[in-house]
């Protein structure tokens, strides 16, 4: 059964992918026997070249995903040079971590009430420097340029790639490096710069691509702060296969295997920068500076990342205060009335979409577990060092839903679901999840579960307890913080889901996600401040169980507290 | 417990892609401590490691274990009936010390409470039992490990440098409390050591292994 789990984790994650791109790629060329497609055409071709904006939906979708990943990884790389020591690496994580567990959804409609001509800023500057007296006729929020959009992925996307550099480094030995540069009359940032990023960038490729592929073909941030004439290209897919026109999902169909196009160029595009970069770089370490004026970019280093997590942190500010908002007139930058009832309006519509989200999420956490779980224990027990060839490629292809476009493969998969018979049901939302929330639990426990002492278990078995108990009784318990850990992450990826529950729910299944981005056309601050902070703060429950459970069960036990 | 063991190391030959690592013969009669010195680099983890069962695949061995005259080379760790003593006392940082001492006790023990009491006062720890193990010193960890170890049962016993994080004055008094114990359950075992005083004090035959070739 054990020796299965590594086959079975792959098959789980690579076939519906394949079958969700081969059924895209299929009707972009004209054949779905079910909608009378039956010969192969160009058809939907030349109807999504003529659609309006489409140029323009390309290139947002493009630029939107290279710069993200350019400001968020500079941000990040700067951030960590300016430390240069682990010093401050528990203090950094502490604020780091709660941010991640932020749905895409709630940052963006915390980031939309704050930049927006009638959000907080607006009010904060108004009318004494502004001079406003109503909200200035300006479209910040929804920019054509997508501006808003970049904005509000950076947010989410600095503390992701933080934590993936502050996993790799401790590999690395920075500090020594940055030591022995340092003795060499090197400056500390420029020696981190110099000696850490070329060894930490191989290391965090993977998670930096991922980063691109989701950039560029993401929906929700998009329906919430992307441009609207024309729309990302994400977006305009999924108008066009949500039409009431079917045959307009051929050129849905056409339109997702473009995306598939647009974001393999746009990774394409970030391969040749890296070659540019990795070229002027090495000249630059040949150049052999020292690093002179360090101080400003020093104080951009710090300066950028406490600007997103400020940014982060008053967004979600600002949702709180919309949900108790009465009437609030616009220069003020505080309601003058504050009142329960939006609250108390929403509350019996929350009930059901809180349940569903958290029955869903729940699902798709424990079958990620207990198959990471089984792969990592095969593993341990088959005694091969994880860094060993055929394990590195099996890793790489966790990542594969993470760069291939959710848009780009889950139409196809929903046509596969389809002529199965499949009625959408909760349980293929949940197998939906389960390729996004796998990834990421693997990801989360792998570290933990193979750096964990081998002499305990060791130990166990000379005392004649078997394998398996050995598992329950040692292993289980002395790792329950990281395991707990990784549902949480779990928990949070599954909750901000939009795209697959909306499809392979045939959105007949409400989430607090689906119904949170759904109001956001809609444009009632009130209501969608409730909905968004309720988005935000489901994942915190999952993070304050992993932290809280493992301190109430080991309170009479020092040794479980911290170091492992 | 004073049934006598008897472990023998047959023709043993270890080897490391292709390349041997070490050769062993030896023969350990109950209550005997077998020692093997050597530099780092010489294979003594590698043998320890061979004996319990834990042997990564990269290695290949031959030769015949024989604990009481069964061989026991091919057997999974956990039915090998041989104990282990680490240089770190490890106990279970998740049980309370009477958890420690439960964990090893065969499951046919009918009176486990009574065994483990009884245990804990002849090393001194009457009434620890439920003391959380982080909280005891390092003489009082190693002697519970040694208890855990003993309430086991094992057949044989392996010592992987058992003493060298204890403090100097304090390794005399651990080093006798060990062989007594294991003299007195008449158990064969086998310390690997690179401190000599540890050979001296074990009393029975050294084997020098050299550095690999």
């Amino acid at each position: 059964m054990l020796r299965l789990a590594p086959l079975l984790i792959v098959t789980l994650l690579v076939g519906p992918i394949l079958a969700g791109l081969v059924m895209a790629l299929l009707p972009a060329f004209g054949y779905l026997p079910a909608l009378g497609g039956e010969r192969p055409s160009l058809a939907p071709w030349r109807e999504l070249f003529v659609q309006p904006g489409l140029a323009r939906s390309v290139a947002v979708s493009f630029a939107s995903g290279l710069a993200t990943t350019a400001v968020s990884l500079a941000v990040v790389l700067l951030f960590l040079a300016s430390v240069s020591v682990s010093r401050l690496d528990r203090w950094i994580r502490r604020l780091v971590a709660p941010l991640l567990s932020l749905p895409h959804a709630a940052a963006a409609f915390g980031l939309a009430f704050l930049i927006a001509p009638s959000g907080l800023l607006a009010r904060l500057i108004s009318p004494e420097l502004s001079g406003w007296q109503r909200p200035p006729d300006l479209l910040i929020v929804n920019d054509p340029w997508g501006l808003a959009l970049m904005a509000g992925l950076v947010i989410k996307e600095i503390p992701f790639l933080l934590l993936m550099s502050l996993a790799a480094l401790p590999q690395l030995d920075a500090e020594r490096r940055v030591a022995m540069a340092r003795s060499l009359g090197y400056r500390p940032m420029t020696a981190w710069l110099k000696v850490v990023v070329p060894a930490l960038y191989p290391l965090i490729r993977l998670p930096v691509y991922a980063v691109i592929a989701y950039a560029t073909a993401v929906v929700d941030v998009a329906l919430i702060l992307g441009p609207t004439l024309p729309p990302t290209l994400a977006v305009s897919i999924l108008t066009w296969y949500q039409d009431p026109d079917l045959s307009r999902r051929f050129m849905a169909s056409a339109g997702a295997v473009l995306q598939l196009g647009v974001t393999a160029t746009a990774l394409i595009a970030w391969w040749c920068l890296e070659c540019l970069v990795a070229r002027l770089g090495r000249q630059w370490l040949a150049r052999g500076g020292r690093g002179q004026g360090e101080q400003p970019l020093r104080l951009a280093g710090k300066g950028l990342i406490l600007l997103a997590s400020l940014t982060a942190f008053v967004s979600l500010a600002g949702l709180a205060l919309s949900s108790i908002a009465g009437f609030w007139r616009f220069p003020d930058a505080l309601p003058q009335t504050v009142t329960a009832a939006h609250w108390l309006r929403a509350l019996p519509t929350l009930a059901g979409p809180v349940a569903t989200t958290a029955l869903i999420a729940i699902g798709a956490t424990l079958v990620a577990l207990i198959l990471v779980l089984a792969a990592l224990e095969n593993e341990q027990r088959g005694g091969r060092h994880p860094a060993q060839g055929k394990l590195l490629s099996a890793l790489t292809l966790l990542y594969l839903p993470l760069i291939v476009p959710q848009i780009a493969f889950l139409f196809g998969l929903v046509v596969v679901m389809e002529s199965l018979g499949t009625r959408p049901r909760l349980w293929l939302v949940i197998f939906g999840h389960l390729l996004f929330v796998l990834p990421y639990v693997f990801l989360s426990l792998s570290e933990a579960y193979r750096r964990f002492d081998p002499r305990w278990s060791q130990l166990a078995l000379s005392l004649g307890t078997s394998r398996h108990a050995v598992f329950w009784r040692v292993r289980l318990p002395m790792l329950l913080a990281p395991l707990l850990t990784a549902g949480a992450v779990g928990l949070a990826i599954s909750i901000g889901q939009y795209l697959p529950t909306l499809l392979l729910g045939a959105g007949r299944i409400a989430t607090v996600t689906t119904e949170a981005v759904s109001l956001a056309a809609g444009g009632n601050r009130r209501v969608i401040g409730v909905w968004a902070l309720v988005q935000a703060s489901l994942p915190l429950v999952g993070f304050i169980i992993a932290v809280g459970l493992p301190r109430l069960l080991w309170s009479n036990r020092r040794g479980m507290r911290g170091s492992l | 417990m004073n049934t006598a063991h008897h472990l023998v190391l047959e023709d043993i030959h270890i080897a490391l892609a292709g390349s041997p690592l070490l050769s062993l013969d030896a023969e350990i009669g109950p209550g005997e401590v077998l020692t093997v010195m050597g530099p780092s680099g010489s294979g003594k983890s590698t043998l320890l490691a061979y004996l319990a069962g834990f042997l990564a695949p990269a290695f290949q061995a031959s030769g015949r274990v024989l604990l009481d005259g069964y061989d026991i080379s091919r057997l999974p760790a956990e039915r090998r009936g041989i104990g282990l003593l680490f240089q770190d006392s490890l106990l279970f940082p998740h049980l309370s010390v009477a958890g420690n001492l439960r964990f090893g006790v065969p499951r046919t023990v009918t009176d486990k409470a009574g065994r483990i009491e009884a245990a804990l006062e002849q090393v001194g720890l009457s009434g620890f039992g439920s003391r959380d193990p982080a909280t005891l010193s390092g003489g009082q960890k190693a002697r519970v490990a040694l208890m855990r170890l003993l309430l086991s049962e094992p057949c044989a016993v392996l010592l992987d440098e058992p003493f060298s994080k204890l403090d100097r004055p304090l390794r005399h008094d651990m080093r006798r409390l060990v062989f007594d114990r294991l003299r007195e359950a008449g158990l064969p075992s086998l310390l690997v050591t690179h401190d000599r005083e540890d050979a001296e004090d074990a009393g029975g035959r050294v084997i020098e292994l050299d550095r690999s070739p």
